[in-house]
């Protein structure tokens, strides 16, 4: 492990390098967005210059150029999670869209009435709605695992949860809301031994720590290229390979098929099978772009500088009596995310003042409602942290933490 | 951005008085607005007296700016016809919307006068108009049909 050069990182990120309501741009937003560093950037332009055409298409140059192009970040995706096969690698446009191909062609053809699916309450909505329409559709149970008293999952209601009636467990490997470790390994082989599919939205994880597929062995695993300094409008879902080729198509259409009749067709093979019509390639070559940047550094080295980041700013916001953080008070859970809120002071009001200070968080309910009912909050604000963030930076949110409460009339 | 044109004493004062904030004990309407992004959930509790607007308050949780917005439409329609109320409520969307600018216009406003900075907000604007939306949800078939 070594500490970051950040000063080089940061040339890499020039959208970083500008003033925001006279201050630096203090970009603490990382779980929302991830910005993209010039290779990604340069990638992307690259492919546009020389090598864009349809892929799969005729026999001419350019499109086996362009299919390369593609087929290389598949095999670059594969790599870096260590699947067992490049076909269980579909490429799709974010982690929702992951969930629900999951969702309608597995879910809703697998899961029968009286079975149960099982999540968390800290699922990301695009974890919750494609399950609760699977559930209504086909007269299944949703069931949520909820918190302990020290806010991680609690273990004992997940074991009672997943029964033999639960035919899939989908689970956050770290919530975005709270920013909370799961532990999924366990999770993966308790749902295995009790005879449920796996499905783990690793959109939190992936850009922070490393995904080992055949280690964990989880049934699905998806996540998003634009919170792994890629670009939007490109995500992934790892398939175990029995089960993709099992289950039908969720998009039909152009580049999915084998034979087209009028009335009926015969589909491609894994993976095309899963990728009807034409696919987002540029954003595919970005995403293989932004992967070699997160090896060049090392997710070792990304994950230590995150956590460095998070416990200093944890430490400096307990000094401030009318904060409170949410979440596990233990940093060895955590991933660099931190949910807290303001005393007195509302979640919006409390972004829109730090921005003055050029201090980018978010605020809101995360896309995490039953999460803040469960916690009996309205909303929270959100500061996360990437390896392109800097202790001076921190320092920056700290002092603007400070000065909210006065410009609301508070005097401390 | 200038934080002392969003904060100002005005808005903090509404954000914080919350004399309008509590249940009426006869209301003939309510209506609920939510803002699904921010969270913001109000609820806006009228009693008429025939076609006049005989009390107002409202409950719920929201941002200074969305609670301040509703207090001040509160003190500004109280005692109105449906008809002014639904007027003001014009005006005030058309200020934030920058569609109406004339100073003697948007005095009518009040203390709600003050929400014009909000205007470039994008990020605020929901907040800002929340109560009056449902206001005029409320008011709007009334006034319509009456004409």
């Amino acid at each position: 492990m070594k500490s970051l050069n950040i000063e080089r990182i940061r040339e890499d990120f020039p959208i970083l390098n500008q003033q925001i309501n006279n201050n630096h741009l203090a970009y603490l937003d990382s779980a929302a967005t991830t910005q993209k560093p010039l290779n990604v950037i340069k990638a992307i332009e690259k492919y546009n210059i020389s090598n864009n055409a349809n892929i799969h298409r005729g026999a001419y140059t350019l499109s086996i150029k362009a299919t390369e192009e593609y087929d290389k970040s598949r095999k670059k995706i594969k790599g870096f999670i260590n699947s067992p096969y490049s076909e269980s690698i579909i490429f799709t446009k974010n982690t929702t869209e992951a969930i629900n191909l999951v969702a309608f062609s597995y879910g809703m053809e697998n899961i029968k009435d009286g079975d149960e699916i099982v999540v968390l309450i800290t699922e990301h909505h695009s974890n919750i709605l494609p399950w609760q329409m699977v559930a209504r559709k086909n007269k299944a149970k949703l069931k949520f695992v909820y918190l302990d008293e020290n806010s991680i999952i609690n273990m004992k209601d997940f074991k009672d949860k997943v029964t033999d009636k639960t035919k899939i467990v989908a689970v956050g490997h770290v919530s975005n809301a709270l920013g909370t470790i799961n532990p999924i390994k366990y999770m993966v082989d308790y749902a295995h031994q009790k005879g449920a599919v796996v499905l783990i939205d690793g959109a939190q994880a992936i850009p922070h720590m490393k995904v080992d597929i055949q280690e964990l062995d989880p049934d699905f695993y998806v996540f998003s290229g634009h919170k792994m300094l890629g670009p939007m409008g490109i995500g992934v879902l790892y398939g175990r390979r029995e089960i993709l080729e099992k289950m039908s198509p969720f998009l039909s259409g152009g580049d999915m098929i084998e034979y087209v009749e009028e009335q009926s067709s015969t589909y491609a093979e894994l993976p095309y099978k899963f990728e009807a019509g034409t696919q987002n390639v540029e954003a595919a070559v970005g995403l293989k772009a932004a992967v070699e940047y997160i090896e060049d550094i090392g997710l070792e080295n990304i994950k230590n500088h995150e956590m460095k980041l998070t416990k200093y700013a944890i430490d400096k916001m307990k000094e401030i009596h009318y904060i409170t953080i949410y979440g596990s008070q233990d940093i060895d859970k955590r991933g660099g995310v931190i949910s807290f809120n303001i005393q007195d002071v509302h979640s919006h009001d409390v972004a829109t003042i730090l921005d003055s200070y050029g201090v980018a968080v978010r605020a809101g309910h995360h896309c995490a409602q039953p999460l803040m009912k469960y916690l009996g909050i309205n909303s929270t604000c959100r500061a996360s942290f990437y390896l392109y963030n800097t202790i001076e930076e921190v320092n920056q949110f700290i002092e603007g933490l400070k000065n909210v409460r006065k410009w609301l009339g508070y005097g401390s | 951005m200038d934080l002392n044109s969003i904060y100002t004493e005005l808005i903090m004062e509404h954000n914080q008085s919350g004399h309008n904030r509590r249940h009426l004990e006869n209301p003939d309407h309510k209506e609920r607005g939510h803002n699904p992004s921010c969270g913001d959930d109000l609820t806006l509790e009228l009693e008429f007296d025939g076609d006049i607007i005989k009390d107002a308050a409202f409950t719920g949780h929201g941002c200074a700016i969305s609670q301040a917005s509703t207090s001040m439409m509160i003190d500004l329609i109280k005692g109105k016809s449906k008809r002014e109320a639904y007027d003001l409520v014009n005006i005030f969307i058309g200020m934030i919307k920058k569609e109406i600018t004339d100073e003697k216009e948007l005095e009518k406003l009040e203390d709600a006068f003050i929400l014009q900075n909000i205007s470039n907000m994008p990020a605020r604007v929901k907040c800002a108009v929340l109560a009056w939306h449902s206001l005029r949800e409320s008011i709007k078939e009334d006034v319509e049909t009456g004409e």
